[in-house]
């Protein structure tokens, strides 16, 4: 598979590896995708009490793309709103990481994670 | 590598050999002075070819053991070898009323897919046989499956991902047994293990030239024709009836020349090369199995080549691995490495489940590999296992006791 020197960065160098703990408050967390398809992706976004994300980690099982597109969004939702974060675009990561036809996907599961780790982050909130 | 002007480490044995040295020494004449057509024998130009093929040509029956260099027909690789003997067979043997034919159901897709073809055709009918966690057939439901109308029985002799030789003395029996013909693509097996077609009953068996250091483009098909029962074939390529009117074509001696020194060569060196290939792989295996948990190897330990690895290492997807050993030469049973997506057949029919599958790598050494070479393979592979266990959520939720399997996934 010919990959992208900005995917091959991240997948050299993944940023923002880690995990917070689940239940610490403003912490949202988004699990999406099955090992049986090869793809696991976990993106947590931590928000401060003005809505904003400060902080994000992630960890992901999958190919170089699904690496690659978990470490991107998670550098892209730092500093956001939690509304602005709400509206990445799949498309968007997978232009940024030129992600061959067949990887389309690994965008997508990205996208997902984000939106779930926000919902997790408004459940919490409202409970 | 003494044989490669590459820098990654070659680590595909399984997939090409590179051409020994002392073969392109045999082929160089027939590319330069020895141009005669080998067909044209009225003349010293085309004996010169002739000969040359039909030295060749025994080189070939030998490394197989059959007595008679008759047998052997020259094709242009294994899948040919396949789709003819497969092909041919269902077409002569269809019109006596035979049209039932089983196939092991992890064998090579040129033998799977020219099934599905003749099934899809309606020319016969199929019986993919199943395989045990180990990746061996199940010899009570090959003697089961066979009936009055079973004209072939393909099994291969060793699995191209996992290496997995399969008992072909006893498929043998049960063929003649239950009065069928027997097929075995050897593409992988020749040179790795010692094959009598005589003493393992086998009626049709396929060579591929460049699995055993010969060159790309010529293969060869051993059709039986005694002792035992005469094998009937229709052709597939229809032309100027050579190679027994079974495959027309002109041959192309200085392929021909150059697969027959490969055998001469295997002939010379294969007991001391299993050794020696073997010694490595164990050192491998024994190595990468004390330095990293949870790791797996697929297939039976056993009754494997002595070249192959085909180990699943947990919660590290294959891509991802390979991605991580810029310089390894090897392949992944995993979907993502495939246009299509899907994760290997071979790795599911031998019940491994999916989640297994995506993170397995295929090991396959030869020749001209060195203690050095594995050695810093195994740095690498076990560094960048590591490192991918720290990026997996999988790894997390393994430390901390939580099976995966009772995760509710949402499946994509």
């Amino acid at each position: 598979m010919d990959y992208s020197k900005e995917l091959i960065d991240h997948y050299d160098n993944p940023k923002n590896v880690g995990s917070f703990e689940k239940e610490e408050k403003g912490v949202g967390t988004g699990l999406v995708g099955a090992p049986a398809c090869g793809d696991v992706m976990k993106l947590q976004i931590k928000v401060n009490n003005e809505g904003i994300i400060e902080d994000a980690k992630f960890k992901t099982f999958g190919c170089g793309s699904a690496i690659a597109s978990s470490s991107l969004v998670s550098e892209w939702v730092k500093g956001k709103t939690v509304e602005e974060a709400s509206t990445i675009k799949n498309t968007d990561i997978a232009k940024e990481l030129a992600l061959p036809p067949v990887k389309i996907h690994c965008s997508v599961l990205a996208e997902d994670a984000v939106k779930m780790a926000i919902a997790d982050y408004k459940d919490k909130k409202d409970s | 590598m003494s044989n490669n002007s590459q820098d990654a480490i070659y680590l595909d044995y399984q997939a090409t050999t590179p051409l020994d040295k002392r073969v392109l020494d045999s082929m160089m004449p027939f590319l330069t002075n020895e141009f005669g057509n080998p067909h044209s024998t009225t003349h010293s130009y085309g004996k010169t070819s002739a000969n040359a093929v039909e030295k060749a040509r025994k080189s070939i029956a030998d490394i197989i053991k059959t007595g008679n260099a008759k047998d052997i027909v020259f094709t242009s690789g294994a899948t040919e070898s396949n789709n003819l003997a497969i092909k041919g067979t269902a077409e002569y043997y269809g019109k006596q009323g035979k049209n039932h034919l089983i196939v092991a159901s992890t064998d090579h897709k040129c033998v799977v897919n020219t099934a599905r073809e003749l099934e899809n055709k309606g020319i016969c009918q199929v019986t993919y046989l199943s395989v045990d966690e180990d990746g061996i057939v199940d010899l009570k439901e090959l003697e089961q499956a066979i009936t009055d109308k079973t004209f072939l029985v393909s099994i291969m002799a060793a699995n191209n991902e996992t290496g997995v030789i399969s008992p072909l003395k006893e498929i043998g029996e049960i063929c003649r047994k239950g009065g069928t013909l027997f097929h075995t693509d050897s593409a992988q097996a020749i040179g790795k293990i010692h094959i009598d077609v005589n003493e393992m009953n086998i009626d049709l068996l396929s060579i591929s030239s460049h699995k055993i250091y010969g060159p790309k483009g010529v293969g060869a098909l051993f059709v039986r024709r005694r002792p035992g029962p005469r094998v009937k074939l229709i052709a597939q390529m229809n032309g100027g009836g050579q190679e027994r009117g079974l495959r027309s074509g002109t041959l192309a001696p200085f392929l021909c020349v150059g697969m027959g020194k490969a055998c001469d060569i295997l002939m010379e060196e294969m007991d001391q090369e299993i050794a020696n290939i073997q010694k490595l792989r164990d050192h491998m295996w024994q190595r990468l199995n004390s330095e990293l948990e949870d790791i797996k190897l697929n297939g039976s330990q056993e009754h494997r080549l002595a070249n192959n690895l085909n180990i699943s290492f947990s919660y590290v997807e294959g891509e991802s691995l390979m991605l991580g050993l810029p310089d390894l030469a090897l392949s992944s049973g995993s979907a993502c490495t495939s246009e299509s997506l899907e994760p290997s057949y071979v790795l599911r029919e031998m019940k491994i489940p999916p989640e297994l599958s995506h993170t397995s790598l295929r090991i396959s050494i030869g020749r001209f590999t060195t203690l050095e070479e594995i050695n810093k393979a195994c740095d690498d592979i076990v560094k960048a296992v590591k490192r991918l266990r720290d990026l997996s959520p999988l790894y997390d939720m393994a430390k901390e006791g939580i099976d995966i399997n009772s995760i509710e996934w949402a499946e994509h």
